[in-house]
């Protein structure tokens, strides 16, 4: 359970990574490390995106499922990774000093 | 066909005499037949011709044109088509009506006895026809209504002249019936109160209505039915095991706190993901050079190699402490594991175990913490989750790596534990009873096989490196057979029973499985210590040793060699083949796996050498400082099985990657078109090309022999 918990913060302390939010499948965000604005509204748009892409690729092929998707972006890369019931968003800089 | 009986043209007929009937004319149709009437009159006259008449010919006139009556109506449609509802189609209707009307009128006559004449004669206060005799003399209905009849007639007329008489004749009329007219006729209506309307009416609370939604698509289907099939599976495995109730309660109670626990566990895996993704985002120049960066001046320096440093693994609490081994897994070639201890004598202390991935540079993906250094680990072959790892203590021990508890075994002092520290393990095929085992050398000189047995560690000592030369003198003279200090040991990758051993003297042993007590071969091989042993991949009879006496040498087993070869029956006598001087202490050699003839080794100055014997036999083809300080040695060394990286491990606790450059991959070229080279094929292959290689130094010294 600890161990989760230290990749978390792994993650978090990583170079150039700006924030990382957990959100639940009804696309309520358990947790995060950004403010309430900022947070409210990745997990709304994120959720719907990476629902839309997990029909997508099922529709294709239904054995097959979604590992994670990857919108990278001029200023920054938002990684999404689903869960059986959650999905973990992190935001990274990658030209991050 | 025209119409018959031709009104217009009816007048010449008459005309014309029947004798000169026979003048037939187009559109003319007579069939007169019945003109026997008229043959008695024979008209004289002569004939009538009008202008328009046509000239016809004797014959012409002759022609008969046959003309039949007939009662149809040539305008009727005769293909009048309805659609049957019954029948659902369209059917023809039978018969068509073939009346046709040539003229109508309507007339505007109407029975004096229905109701519109007495409606009319009301109207116009003519008395009804049929009161009168009603009134009057029953006896006489007829002559009565036909002077009734007059009478009316005579209302009707006078009636119809003289508007104002209708009041005396209708009076007349009234006198003998009742007849309601508009003076006399009164409208009598009463109106029933009506209640006024109200309205009333309850509303009720409506129902709660949420709204309800579906999706239907494909894999929502499959998953329902994936659900529905493991549900009866689940039924069949009920029936099948019906007395396992408590079982399945411990199981509900676990599912239960599981599912209970904590959220961020849950999310482990995803977070795993992450975590690479983010890494190599980071690293992303590094993880691109590692797929596609192929050193370009390559191809200008013929003889030389590089090596690009990639990834750098290291460990916050390994910092202190040396890598002693590093070993790739064999199913996962990016993952591999590196354990942790410290050579030095004086400084004993903890050890490490750590499982890295390539694609996640930052972070271990286990570690295993040890009260004492690890000196050795081995994954076995064909299970991976399955570690060999070997204790400066002088205990080995099994790890599991899919249980992050701890050891599956350890052996004690009362088990078989070695007095020294173990510098080697190596995992061994199972045995015949499906077995793991493995074997492990140590300084106290003995090679000692492990086996698991029913979740036990047992052992069985396989041979004792005595060493039968110098026997040391006892304090009362008596000789004490001394026991050399094993460092290393290998496998033949074909011959299973075969091994080479190395020893802290300097000497190398050939051994087998079967013989407990004697060696197969023994030789002088080094001035110190030798540290590695490794039987080449593809060549059966050739091995490479490196040592602390600053050398590599590369040594041919020769048992029944050439004949030619009857005075390097004494072991001492055997020279290597080729000699590699590093000027300083080598720590480890290791073949390629993808070629015969190239090898590397790192020395404790820190630099890395590799060479190819197919380019050049004296001179390394790269000669590489490694380390990122100065004075760092060097400790360990692996090729990866699939990728063109080797990683190298150090006394600081770090394990460098670096890829190698086109040069140092050299591979026999396949020609243009020829299929995939087969494994065996390829083999014998790089067999031969070492041989070659082998001729042109083996000759000297069979001329010298």
């Amino acid at each position: 359970m600890s161990e989760v918990e230290e990749t978390i913060k792994r993650i978090q302390s990583h170079k150039g990574v700006s924030g990382i939010i957990i959100v639940n499948a009804d696309g309520i965000p358990i947790r995060t490390t950004l403010d309430n604005s900022t947070t409210v509204q990745y997990s709304g748009l994120i959720h719907q995106l990476a629902a839309k892409a997990k029909s997508t690729v099922r529709d294709l092929d239904p054995q097959n499922d979604l590992t994670f998707l990857r919108i990278r972006s001029k200023k920054h890369e938002i990684m999404v990774a689903p869960d059986n019931e959650y999905l973990l968003i992190v935001i990274q800089n990658p030209n991050a000093v | 066909m025209p119409p018959k009986g031709v009104p217009a043209k009816a007048k010449p007929a008459p005309v014309k005499p029947k004798a000169v009937r026979p003048k037939a004319k187009d559109g003319d149709d007579m069939t007169d037949v019945d003109g026997a009437d008229h043959d008695d009159w024979v008209n004289t006259k002569a004939l009538v011709k009008p202008d328009d008449q046509l000239e016809l010919t004797e014959q012409e006139l002759k022609e008969e044109f046959t003309r039949i009556l007939t009662a149809n109506n040539p305008h009727a449609p005769q293909n009048i088509v309805r659609y049957s509802f019954k029948e659902r189609q369209y059917k023809q209707t039978s018969s068509v009506d073939q009346l046709a009307i040539h003229f109508a009128l309507d007339g505007n006559m109407i029975h004096k006895e229905s109701d519109e004449a007495q409606r009319q004669r009301t109207k116009l206060g003519i008395p009804d026809a049929h009161v009168e005799p009603a009134v009057s003399e029953v006896g006489e209905p007829v002559s009565a209504a036909a002077d009734s009849e007059d009478r009316g007639d005579e209302a009707k007329e006078e009636a119809g002249d003289d508007a104002g008489t209708q009041a005396a004749s209708g009076s007349e009329g009234g006198g003998n019936k009742k007849l309601t007219n508009q003076f006399n006729y009164s409208e009598r209506a009463s109106q029933t109160y009506n209640n006024p309307y109200r309205e009333r009416g309850t509303a009720t609370e409506p129902p709660p209505r949420a709204v309800f939604s579906g999706n239907v698509t494909q894999w929502e289907i499959f998953d329902a039915y994936q659900e529905d099939f493991e549900k009866q599976e689940k039924n069949k495995e009920k029936k099948v095991i019906p007395g396992r109730k408590e079982e399945e309660k411990a199981r509900k109670r676990l599912t239960v706190t599981e599912t209970s626990g904590d959220d961020v566990s849950r999310i482990a895996k995803a977070a795993k993901i992450v975590e690479r993704m983010v890494n190599q985002n980071s690293y992303d120049d590094i993880a691109q050079d590692f797929k596609y960066w192929e050193d370009p001046s390559d191809e200008y320096r013929d003889n030389e190699g590089t090596l690009l440093p990639l990834w750098r693994f290291s460990f916050e609490k390994a910092k202190k402490l040396a890598v002693t081994s590093l070993c790739w897994n064999p199913k996962y070639t990016d993952l591999f594991a590196a354990s942790f201890g410290s050579y030095d004598f004086m400084k004993q202390g903890n050890g490490m175990m750590l499982f890295y991935s390539l694609k996640n540079p930052s972070f271990p993906e286990t570690i295993y913490e040890t009260d004492s250094g690890v000196m050795c680990l081995d994954v076995h072959p064909e299970h991976p989750y399955m570690v060999a790892v070997g204790f400066y203590d002088g205990s080995v021990g099994v790890y599991n790596i899919e249980k992050k508890d701890g050891h599956l075994h350890r052996c004690t002092a009362k088990n078989g534990k070695h007095t020294d520290p173990v510098w080697q393990v190596r995992w061994q095929k199972d045995d015949l009873e499906n077995n793991h085992n493995f074997f492990s050398i140590s300084s106290d000189g003995r090679i000692v096989h492990w086996t698991i047995l029913k979740n036990e560690l047992t052992y069985q000592d396989v041979i004792k490196l005595a060493m039968p030369d110098s026997a040391a003198e006892g304090p009362d003279g008596t000789k004490i057979t001394t026991i050399g200090c094993g460092t290393a040991f290998d496998f033949h990758k074909k011959n299973d029973y075969l091994f080479v051993v190395g020893t802290e003297e300097g000497k190398i042993h050939t051994c087998s499985k079967a013989y407990s007590s004697q060696f197969l071969d023994s030789m002088d091989a080094h001035n110190m210590a030798v540290y590695k042993v490794r039987w080449n991949p593809y060549h059966p009879d050739i091995y490479i040793t490196c040592s602390a006496d600053w050398t590599v040498k590369i040594w041919e087993r020769g048992n029944k060699s050439a004949s030619d070869k009857s005075d390097a029956m004494d072991a001492s006598a055997k020279k290597p083949l080729f000699t590699f001087d590093l000027n300083n202490s080598v720590g480890d050699v290791a073949w390629a796996p993808y070629s015969s003839t190239v090898f590397a080794a790192v020395t404790a100055d820190g630099k890395l050498f590799c060479y190819d014997l197919s380019v050049n036999k004296y001179e390394p083809l790269c000669e590489q400082m490694v380390a990122q300080k100065k004075k760092t040695k060097l400790t360990h060394l692996e090729f990866n099985p699939e990728h063109p990286i080797v990683i190298v491990g150090d006394e600081r606790g770090t394990v460098t990657s670096c890829k190698l450059s086109p040069n140092l991959r050299k591979q026999p070229k396949e020609k243009k078109g020829a299929q995939a080279v087969d494994p065996s094929v390829r083999e014998q292959a790089e067999i031969a090309k070492l041989d070659k290689i082998l001729l042109m130094v083996r000759d000297p010294t069979e001329n010298k022999g």
